[in-house]
């Protein structure tokens, strides 16, 4: 039994019972009285546990009434507590005083599902904006997703630093760039940010209700388009997650070539995130030339594979690519170029003193509050924390440590220069593995069925995108269908580590420090 | 410094002319669009883009018709931060209940002729979205569409292509 199950079982015995229909068989799922949620929070907290997600369930259908779910990570666990809330008082203890990423968690939580956290500091609603009815909770199945909603009045009170000489400047939703909208809003005196506030929600677009509407097969397309940056690392975690449900085992070569075109995208992206993460520093050499290496990585994409993102290509069973001889010889040929080119780049990045000058001290996140924000992905890594689901919930090829030896970078720094050279680094290693894995790729099958879930089965699946840990939990309903798919998003954990990170800045630096985090928008308000 | 400039020339010039078939189409509308974009825009069209619930696909393919293979600027194309100075919207979708608000704003902050492109399967019908209570799909569901550009994403070159066919019809607008 894991480590955190064991902490469990010690200090509950006879009120916690381990829920089997939870899979994989490595992830425990354990459930207690709803008193003992926090409790539970406490002692793996003692265990050196992390929050990874917290979200609720409507489970109504089976005659439960609403449940809480918390999934906790430590190095290679994952840990899932769950409680049942009877329906007509569905409050459940807070575990924000516990873990901070449960601030928003539970926020959104209330504000979805209407289940209440007692003791959160904080009751405003998240996503669900003021001018939505105020007894509209979506994701409860009562709730009609199909039909619009109206309006009403009320207004978003924001939290604010007041003083002399304090000033505050609202950006957004519509940016100057061409990124998604968020609002944010910053107090400052001078030039200093004393404090700010992000406000997320906009792009709100009801992913996990639609998910309900869909059939299995067509969740995978869905998932693809959570976060479409990251839409090979969505999918492949949205089927690992169903085949985990079926017991469905799919090919080797499914596997390899999956990975291939996972290592593919965290190129594309950290290419196009170092040449933008410079631009903001007035650095436009770096873009011009790092978008050239990102849009040559994008052609061959669609050369081989069919799609410039390679979107739609995975899906429950396998995958619908596969690279021949000459594919390989053309891959191959690519990344030399694009890493003789690449090591130039870096060359030129390492010796640019005014560029060094905005990204060195900038923005830091120091590892102590990485870890009280339990980041995951390149902002965990810049600050300290060894975390990477490639290497502690790895699918092959990942698992042949010994002969793929990934390194994983990991800096103590904290500010944009870690961010950025975490990117550098990985993107190195990324060029070295898809060459392992092209030239050991296994023979065999692309796809095979991967059957339907049973009625009332879990499935949960954590996948490493470019920008960290992307975890999938599904429920299947009584008839079989999809009743409950819950996306976490590396950007749901790291929104917060944002505000922390930039107060003290100055205001000019924001937009440097924002596209060092570059979190998803879509992927958090979902 | 020198490895900068070195590494400028080594590049040399990536930017690639069209593909034959969007080059003719051009090539036909060639001499009214000349009369758009240099005498209606004064030589330069000025796009405001508006994300309005994307999932951040198309955005990237936006950026992409910047770099230096597509490079809109060399015909006279380029992004500005305020559609207070923008000739045309450049929105994608579907429109997200939480950004109808902001997009209606935007539209009407843009001058006239307020040319709109609709980007994306999800700009032009709502696409995987659909319509739903957080979601009131198409962008011309919101504010009038002029173009639309399908795709998920669009390729740069069917954007690009998109943009110009907005401009191709600008004269017929104005009246």
């Amino acid at each position: 039994m894991s480590m955190l199950a064991k902490a469990l079982t010690a200090a509950f015995g006879g009120e916690l019972t381990i829920d089997m229909r939870q899979h994989p068989s490595a992830v425990v799922c354990c459930t207690l009285p709803r008193e003992k949620f926090a409790e539970a929070a406490r002692i793996l907290k003692k265990s050196y546990a992390l929050l990874a997600a917290e979200w609720a369930v409507d489970e109504t259908a089976f005659g439960r009434g609403f449940v809480v779910f918390a999934c906790f990570r430590w190095v290679k666990e994952y840990l899932i507590v769950r409680s049942e809330l009877p329906v007509d008082d569905p409050s459940f203890p807070s575990l924000t005083k516990k873990f901070l990423p449960a601030y928003r968690f539970e926020r959104q939580m209330q504000s979805l599902m209407g289940v209440i956290p007692t003791g959160h500091p904080d009751m405003r609603p998240w996503i669900k904006f003021e001018d939505w009815p105020q007894e509209a909770f979506p994701l409860r199945k009562s709730f009609d997703a199909t039909k619009p909603m109206p309006r009403v009045a009320g207004e978003y009170v924001w939290s604010r630093a007041e003083g002399e000489g304090v000033y505050e400047i609202p950006v957004g939703p519509v940016h100057a760039g061409i990124i998604e909208p968020g609002h944010f809003r910053f107090q400052a005196v001078g030039e200093m940010i004393v404090n700010l506030e992000a406000r997320l929600g906009y792009v709100h677009k009801g992913t996990e209700k639609r998910f309900e509407a869909l059939s299995w097969k067509d969740g995978a397309k869905l998932s693809g388009r959570v976060s479409g940056d990251s839409t090979v690392a969505h999918s492949i975690a949205y089927s690992m997650a169903v085949e985990s449900m079926t017991g469905c085992s799919i090919p080797e070569r499914a596997h390899w070539l999956r990975a291939i075109c996972l290592e593919r995208e965290r190129i594309a992206n950290h290419l196009g995130d170092i040449g933008t993460i410079c631009n903001d520093a007035a650095f436009a050499f770096m873009l011009y030339q790092c978008s050239r290496l990102r849009e040559l990585v994008l052609r061959t994409n669609s050369r081989l594979f069919g799609h410039r993102f390679i979107m739609d290509k995975v899906f429950p069973g396998g995958v619908a690519v596969d690279i021949d001889n000459a594919g390989k010889a053309e891959m191959h040929a690519e990344l030399e170029g694009l890493s003789r080119d690449f090591e130039r780049l870096v060359v030129i990045y390492d010796e640019s003193s005014s560029l060094e000058d905005r990204v060195r001290d900038t923005g830091i996140l120091k590892p102590e509050k990485a870890r009280e924000l339990c980041v995951v992905g390149i902002v965990a890594r810049a600050s300290g924390m060894n975390l990477d689901c490639r290497i502690f919930n790895p699918f092959p090829p990942y698992d042949q440590y010994d002969q793929l030896e990934l390194d994983v970078p990991v800096k103590i720094t904290g500010d944009v220069n870690a961010r950025t050279y975490v990117r550098i680094e990985e993107v190195r290693e990324s060029i070295r593995i898809i060459r392992y894995m092209l030239e050991n790729l296994p023979d065999g099958l692309l796809s095979i069925d991967p059957g339907v879930p049973a009625p009332d089965t879990n499935g949960f699946a954590a996948v490493e995108g470019w920008r960290g840990e992307i975890l999938y939990w599904l429920q299947s309903g009584p008839a079989g269908e999809i009743n409950r798919c819950m996306v976490r998003d590396p950007s749901s954990l790291n929104w917060l580590a944002l505000e922390q990170a930039i107060p003290g800045n100055i205001v000019p630096d924001f937009p440097l420090c924002n596209k060092s985090f570059n979190q998803s928008y879509s992927g958090h308000d979902l | 410094m020198i490895r900068i400039l070195r590494q400028i020339f080594r590049t040399g010039i990536v930017t690639e002319p069209l593909p034959p078939a969007v080059e003719t189409e051009i090539r036909q509308t060639g001499a009214r669009l000349e009369e758009a974009i240099i005498k209606h825009f004064r030589r330069s069209l000025t796009i405001r883009q508006v994300d309005a619930g994307s999932c951040n696909g198309c955005e990237l393919e936006i950026h992409a018709i910047n770099n230096s293979f597509y490079n809109c600027e060399r015909f006279g194309v380029h992004f500005t931060a305020s559609p207070r100075f923008a000739d045309m919207l450049l929105v994608t979708g579907p429109v997200s209940k939480n950004m109808e608000i902001a997009l209606r704003r935007t539209y009407n902050a843009t001058p006239t002729p307020k040319l709109v492109v609709a980007v994306g399967d999800c700009g032009c019908n709502g696409g995987m979205f659909g319509e739903s209570y957080a979601s009131l799909g198409g962008i011309d569901k919101v504010i009038p569409v002029d173009v639309y550009v399908p795709g998920c994403p669009p390729t740069p070159l069917a954007l690009l292509n998109g943009i110009l066919t907005a401009v191709d019809g600008y004269p017929g607008k104005k009246k």
